[in-house]
């Protein structure tokens, strides 16, 4: 059963007013449970917008969202545990730290949560560990910390909740290439580690290729498409029109074909496309 | 929710009295409210009223935007209307019922007051709803350079202000991206007891204060790069301007005050 499905889903900022903006259009889409999403689009494409409707912080202007199968804003009162089975990371999220101490702030949610102080504890541990926080800096303040350290923070903060499904917005925005590269690797992992459905909004289609089952591509409001990867990027020439660059390596190889190299599926990650050419390298020299 | 205050909201437009030196607007505000408070009798105050009506139509501000903006204020006039129906014991009565007695005078001034704060509300909403936030503090500043004589601060008072308005709306932003941050964390802010709920603002007013600070101190630095030392020798790129609108607006305004004075002089 889809994790996530929308019907019809439409929201219009301040409706009435001369500025008025249809931020999501029309929108319909069912996520399964366990995949990892990846969600493109330019800025102001309604990527934030739409992943907002998923918890229940913004209310459709017209459709409908259903988490597990359950009708949000049928009943206001089911809202906050819905925000427990979908956790949202927004951007920036280390703005939003505000506890003396760090593990104070990652348990916030699982104190809103109502679990006992030893669960409490042990999914602070865990949480940490999962974004690869040292313990000694658990009692430490948010504050004191270095940028990089402070978003793991407040991404611990929304995993200790254990949420079935993980929508992250931007996770790796105003970080290094390392800090990028720590911060995706670790999503990884806890995909793999906890099965469960995970969202990365990101603007870059290198990340997106190299970690995603499948990409939800928005553009101005309405959905383009929510395929695999490849047949997405089989697209590029569309995305392109739209703005979004498809992976360098993509590119590359997309030029190579045209140039005559036969080449049967779509290449957007780097070691696929090293293990290609090693694989056509063996092959002309065994032939040679 | 907290996006739709409209306090002070600048409504974009091409209508005449958008068109008026920011200075005039403001000159012509005060005389505005001078005119309301002068008017004696209700035929004074219908002049008012007129006035108010035509910039309003001229304006073409929508009429459900100024709707909006006089809802706040509805308690306050339902609020004097009760207490001068009910307390002004003099004149011919009309309705007597145990100690509640309401007379012919208590109901001619409440209608009086209630359209007297009506008018005034609509009025100085015109003035902010059609003049943007810079322009407005531009020519406040103007207006007070007399009283730099007298060793008034008053760039330093006018830039303060533009600061805070233009911060207005990105500490609303700001506030509701941390609120929808913290509610996504479980964060109750609707239900509780009011110590409850006081304790709820902690999650919200840290982070706010928190990046304040940050956005005072780049703001602050930024200035600094652009070699702001204040007001001394400072130009503007936009010049203010008195144009044939604001000579028509003076003796539009100056013929209805006529009026009210007039008839203030007959009755």
């Amino acid at each position: 059963m889809a994790v996530i499905k929308t019907e019809n889903l439409t929201y219009i900022y301040g409706e009435g007013t001369p500025f008025e903006k249809r931020a999501v259009d029309d929108i319909s889409l069912e996520i399964n449970e366990g995949e990892m999403i990846g969600v493109i689009g330019h800025t102001g494409s309604g990527k934030s917008t739409l992943i907002q409707h998923f918890n229940g912080l913004l209310k459709p202007t017209s459709g409908s969202v259903y988490i597990d199968g359950e009708r949000l804003w049928d009943d206001k009162a089911r809202l906050r545990d819905i925000r427990f089975k979908v956790g949202l990371v927004f951007q920036y999220p280390e703005y939003q730290l505000f506890e003396e101490s760090c593990y104070k702030d990652i348990a916030f949610g699982p104190k809103n949560m109502g679990l006992s102080d030893s669960e409490i504890d042990k999914r602070i541990k865990e949480a940490a560990a999962m974004v690869g926080l040292k313990s000694e800096l658990l009692d430490k303040s948010p504050f004191e910390l270095s940028g990089g350290q402070k978003r793991r923070v407040a991404i611990a903060g929304v995993m200790a909740m254990k949420p079935k499904v993980l929508i992250l917005d931007e996770p790796a925005s105003g970080l290094d290439p390392r800090g990028r590269e720590q911060i995706l690797g670790m999503l990884k992992e806890y995909y793999e580690t906890t099965k469960s459905t995970v969202m990365i909004v990101s603007h870059s289609m290198e990340d997106i290729a190299r970690y995603a089952d499948r990409i939800l591509v928005m553009n101005k409001g309405r959905l383009f498409c929510l395929d695999e990867t490849e047949k997405v990027f089989a697209r590029a020439d569309e995305l392109t029109a739209m703005g979004l660059s498809v992976p360098q390596i993509t590119r590359v190889f997309s030029k190579l074909k045209e140039m005559g190299l036969a080449i049967d599926k779509e290449v957007y990650t780097t070691p696929y496309a090293v293990k290609l050419i090693m694989q056509r390298l063996g092959a002309d020299q065994a032939k040679g | 929710m907290i996006k739709d205050i409209t306090i002070g909201q600048y409504f974009p437009g091409k209508s005449p009295i958008h068109r008026m030196d920011p200075r005039v607007k403001i000159i012509l505000t005060a005389v505005f409210i001078v005119m309301l408070f002068l008017s004696k009798s209700i035929w004074g105050l219908l002049v008012g009223a007129a006035f108010t009506l035509v910039t309003f139509f001229i304006s073409r501000i929508p009429f459900k935007l100024m709707i909006k903006s006089l809802k706040p204020i509805l308690p306050i006039i339902i609020f004097t209307g009760l207490l001068n129906l009910f307390f002004i014991k003099t004149g011919e009565e009309y309705f007597h019922w145990k100690i509640f007695r309401i007379t012919d005078e208590g109901v001619n001034t409440a209608v009086f007051m209630a359209v007297r704060i009506i008018c005034l509300i609509i009025g100085s909403s015109l003035l902010t709803y059609t003049t943007s936030p810079i322009d407005l503090t531009d020519a406040i500043e103007r207006l007070l350079s007399p009283l730099k004589k007298i060793k008034v601060p008053v760039h330093e008072l006018a830039m303060m202000m533009t600061i805070a308005l233009r911060f207005i709306p990105t500490l609303i932003e700001e506030t509701d991206k941390i609120m929808s941050a913290q509610k996504a964390r479980g964060a109750d802010m609707e239900t509780g007891s009011l110590m409850k709920r006081a304790k709820a603002l902690i999650p919200i007013l840290v982070p706010l204060f928190v990046s304040s600070f940050r956005r005072a101190e780049e703001l602050a630095l930024a200035m600094e790069c652009r070699c702001y030392h204040g007001g001394e020798g400072r130009t503007r790129m936009k010049q203010l301007h008195m144009s044939a609108v604001d000579g028509i607006a003076f003796v539009f305004t100056a013929f209805f005050l006529a009026g009210v004075i007039a008839l203030n002089i007959i009755l």
